[in-house]
């Protein structure tokens, strides 16, 4: 009898590691994709021979300004980012075990915006600044938030409804600084608003690509500790988590990501919302979706910064697309919550 | 006999009268508050010139008169959308409605918007029907959607709608706007949320709008105070629930929407203005209805003030610093309240 | 059989925030048995629990497991000792029940390397103990209170642990699933000689099914033993302020407690 369940048990997790890994690969080879059309599209549009060899450091006419200075960072800018902001938004949303509970909706990439504008215009500081800046600004957010729903007893809801009035009040300030920076033209504005990729330059990117290559590592070994976390504080003590260490480690990485990718791109609207959610259909349960939520940010970014480029006549940047297909998104979202009648 | 009075509905609040005093005093500061700084601060004789003086032509006197109708403008859009915030709370019985916290601001603006980049709309006649109707779409369409489901209309799906709902109709402004750069100038101008604009024109355009809401405002008030015992309490009472409902929201969103049409989108008044009044009177809502009013034009003219002097030589939009001071209000109302009831 | 251990509370002193609820207790579990905490609502018999199992830090006295404070043990190690099933657990969306019941493996395994033979066998004996290996696949969300229950004790189960403590097992279930809940309960304790420390409310239940009964009043320990030798109406009437008569079980002969009220009086 035991042998029989075992055999069940074990070939269904087989038939779902399966899937895990094809779908895995697939995400990646979109990415991949979507990567090489980036570097490839344009006002010209070079052939993919071309866009390697400028990759491959070659002097090609014309392809290597376009192709190795704009195009290159652009690409790097979004793909660095968006991963961010998928890996981020997932461990928000799987460790607080509520899709709304994301740093857009909660205003954590608009406390890392509102740092870096403040470090650009009020002290016009280094980008190295800009950097430490946005993370700190980050996560006195979180502990801003986290401490003020502490409350009588903790609610998830309370938690999203302080998020929701510090995000205006960042927003707020936010727009205060770009008025005294004289800046209060829209394509800044746009910026550290709702997130865009123009003007990325390869010097501003380093810190982004580090703190990716150094905590996305960290945020996977930690996978199986955030899917003990799942089951709620009591199970996850008996089960041998230390829960606040734990949950601690998972926010600092996750706040440390945001918030540099925030710092290079904006807060790109409702990609940390939305590449959660999406991964997580997309992988079904048993298999951590922190990785295929990080591709699924890829993708949004990349390809909606293809269609704002390319699909209209005027361009546009990628945070308003995202916005247009995240929010319908978070309003679905709400009346199926609703409709089941918990949040 | 004495405590059952005190329990009535009908009785009159223990302060009124020394907290109608005290409004009043609060307004005459703020007035003068207004008139006398700004760019170029205006002392004692000045002022008085400006105001009681009609043939003392001095720079400062003139500088006076142009404030007055500032003053008034920002004071008429602050008791507009205190009243609507007050309607939306009792209506969806609700602490913490409020027309931007529900979108319909946004709503208002992309109206407007569409009206300026595919009608070549451009007079302020023009824009208030456009964002009476951006108003009221958006109104309903949060609303339905934040009451879905058993539990009803709670502060948190209603917050969450607004916010989701916001978001679409921003990225849809942004959208129309970023290849028009005409349409982005003019709307800028407006969409900063500012009393600066305010002319006698637009004030005459206002004052049928704020009086026609804040009569059927006050006509709804006995059944509002029925409506916030559950709607079952107020039906055996004999409160038509839905027609009431429908007449008061009505009343709000056109409210609302005329001040957003006018000054742009200005956010938090009605939440803080609704909060201080029942803070201070307690809930009885043909008291909170015309104080709203009062303490929403105090706190936006006040606020108008602090965004000349905190922004001066130029000015900070007012709309920026009722977020700053409305947002906080937000999260303490929400610190306090019971978690079943969010 | 597992093996034997010392489980112990010394002078434990524990609570909520500053509110002392617990005060000065001190107890010794009984190895390989199974033991019921009862008491009145609000006595302390959920914080005693908790307390034990580690989930609230005491603020004096200290839990001793084999002559070790369990704080100075390392948490995952003491999780392949000492298990524990909440009262309310959390159920993630979309879970499945072979998914959640492989989640109690998590002590017993490491960082890096995947799944063993042996965690799949004990995840398979888990809910085969529990009768669920029919929905292995099915979601938690479709199935009712008394399977879901039966889940999550074989998710406690697949932890393998000598010890299993329990908050209140049977609540908001109806009276079958309560009595089939304690019966696999009494099932694991007769075959693999898991100790059982579990709160209940219903007493008569707790009188029929446990070893060991330990009495609770104001965060005090006021008896503790085999049922049928501290169940008396004295007893009963010390703890919950209830007047009652004590029979014997006509099915199971264990003390059983019929309570009087004000209405009825003795013919």
């Amino acid at each position: 009898m035991t042998n029989f369940t075992m055999q069940s048990i074990i070939a269904a997790k087989q038939k779902r590691k399966r899937r895990f890994v094809w779908l895995t690969t697939l995400l990646a080879s979109i990415s991949l994709v979507l990567c090489v059309a980036m570097l490839m599209l344009g006002n010209t549009i070079y052939p993919v021979s071309d866009v390697i060899r400028v990759l491959l450091g070659e002097d090609v006419q014309g392809a290597s300004f376009a192709v190795g200075t704009i195009r290159l960072p652009r690409m790097l800018a979004g793909l660095f980012a968006g991963f961010a902001f998928g890996l981020g938004g997932y461990v928000f949303q799987t460790m607080l075990r509520n899709p709304l509970a994301n740093p857009n909706v909660i205003g954590i990439t608009s406390g890392s915006s509102a740092a870096a504008v403040f470090c650009i215009i009020v002290l016009q500081a280094s980008n190295t600044m800009i950097s430490i800046a946005s993370v700190i600004g980050g996560l006195i957010t979180v502990i801003a938030i986290f401490f003020l729903s502490k409350g009588s007893s903790f609610s998830i809801g309370r938690l999203i409804l302080i998020g929701i009035g510090i995000q205006a009040m960042l927003t707020a300030f936010i727009n205060y600084l770009l008025l005294i920076g004289n800046t209060h033209d829209l394509p800044t504005a746009m910026r550290w608003l709702s997130g865009s990729l123009n003007g990325a330059k390869m010097e501003t990117l380093t810190p982004l690509v580090v703190a990716v290559f150094i905590f996305t590592p960290i945020i996977l070994m930690l996978s199986k500790r955030l899917a003990i976390l799942e089951l709620g504080e009591q199970t996850a003590t008996a089960l041998g988590v230390d829960t606040n260490k734990s949950r601690v480690l998972l926010l600092v990485s996750a706040v440390i990501i945001l918030a540099l990718a925030t710092a290079t791109t904006g807060p790109i609207a409702f990609v940390a919302f939305l590449a959660g959610p999406i991964a997580k259909r997309l992988v079904g349960h048993g298999f951590s979706a922190l990785l295929p939520a990080g591709l699924v940010g890829v993708i949004l970014v990349l390809a909606a910064d293809l269609i704002g480029q390319f699909a209209f006549t005027a361009r546009y940047p990628v945070g308003v697309i995202t916005g247009i297909i995240g929010a319908p998104y978070l309003i679905y979202l709400l009346i199926r919550i609703n409709r089941k009648g918990d949040i | 006999m004495t405590r059952l009075r005190a329990t009535m509905p009908s009785h009159v609040p223990k302060h009124l009268w020394k907290v109608t005093v005290l409004f009043v005093i609060l307004l005459i500061v703020s007035v003068m508050a207004s008139l006398a700084f700004g760019a170029r601060t205006i002392g004692w004789d000045g002022l008085m010139d400006g105001l009681f003086s009609p043939d003392v032509q001095s720079h400062e006197a003139i500088v006076v008169r142009q404030r007055i109708v500032r003053t008034i403008f920002s004071f008429m859009c602050g008791a507009a959308l205190g009243v609507s915030g007050a309607l939306m709370q009792s209506v969806t019985r609700n602490p913490i409605a409020d027309p931007s916290i529900l979108g319909v601001n946004t709503g208002a603006a992309l109206f407007v918007v569409c009206g300026i980049a595919f009608f070549n709309i451009s007079t302020a006649n023009e824009y208030i029907w456009l964002a009476i109707a951006g108003a009221m779409i958006t109104a309903i369409f949060v609303f339905t959607i934040g009451s879905l489901g058993a539990s009803g209309a709670t502060p948190l799906k209603l917050v969450l709608a607004g916010a989701a709902t916001s978001a679409i109709l921003s990225s849809l402004v942004t959208a129309i706007m970023i290849p028009r750069t005409n349409v982005m100038d003019e709307f800028r101008f407006w969409q900063v949320g500012s009393v600066g604009a305010g002319n006698w024109d637009l004030i005459q355009l206002f004052i049928p709008f704020l009086l026609v809401g804040i009569a059927i405002a006050l006509l709804t008030a006995p059944a509002l105070n029925a409506l916030a015992l559950g709607d079952d309490v107020a039906t055996g009472l004999g409160v038509n629930t839905g027609m009431i409902r429908l007449f008061a929201a009505f009343a709000g969103v056109l409210l609302c929407g005329v001040a957003t049409a006018l000054a742009g989108p200005i956010g938090f008044i009605g939440l803080l203005a609704t909060h201080v009044v029942r803070l201070v009177i307690g809930p009885d809502i043909r008291y909170i209805l015309p104080l709203s009013a009062f303490v929403g034009g105090i706190i936006l003219t006040c606020s108008d003030v602090a965004g000349r002097l905190l922004g001066s030589p130029g000015e900070l939009e007012v709309g920026i610093l009722t977020a700053f001071i409305g947002a906080p209000i937000l999260i303490l109302i929400t610190m306090k309240a019971k978690i079943r009831a969010l | 059989m597992t093996t034997a251990h010392t489980f112990a509370a010394k002078q434990l002193t524990s609570g909520y925030d500053e509110r002392i609820i617990l005060d000065n207790i001190s107890l010794s579990i009984p190895s390989n048995q199974m033991s019921i905490i009862i008491g009145a609502n609000g006595c302390g018999k959920s914080t005693l629990l908790k307390t034990m199992a580690r989930l609230i830090k005491p603020s004096g006295g200290e839990v001793v497991l084999d002559g070790k404070s369990i704080h100075t043990i390392p948490s995952k190690q003491l999780a392949r000792t000492v298990g524990l099933l909440p009262q309310s657990p959390v159920v993630p969306e979309g879970i499945t029940v072979a998914d959640l019941v492989g989640r109690g493996r998590y002590p017993h395994q490491s960082l890096l390397k995947g799944w063993t033979k042996k965690d799949y066998e004990a995840v398979a004996e888990a809910l085969d103990l529990m009768n669920i290996s029919a929905f292995a696949d099915r979601h938690i969300d479709e199935l009712s209170g008394g399977q879901r229950q039966r889940v999550w004790i074989a998710m406690a189960l697949a932890q393998q642990t000598d010890i299993l403590f329990l908050d209140e097992p049977t609540t908001y279930l109806d009276i079958t699933y309560q009595i089939e809940i304690l019966d696999l309960l009494t099932d694991l304790n007769k075959k693999h000689g898991t100790t059982i420390i579990m709160v209940l409310h219903d007493i008569n239940l707790s009188a029929r099914y446990a070893d060991y009964l330990f009495a609770l009043k104001d965060g005090q320990l006021v008896a503790e033993g085999t049922p049928a030798t501290i169940l008396t109406s004295a007893l009963i009437d010390d703890v919950f302020q209830l007047k009652c008569q004590v029979i014997d079980d006509p099915v199971s002969q264990t003390p059983l407690i019929i309570p009087i009220g004000r209405h009825h009086t003795n013919k």
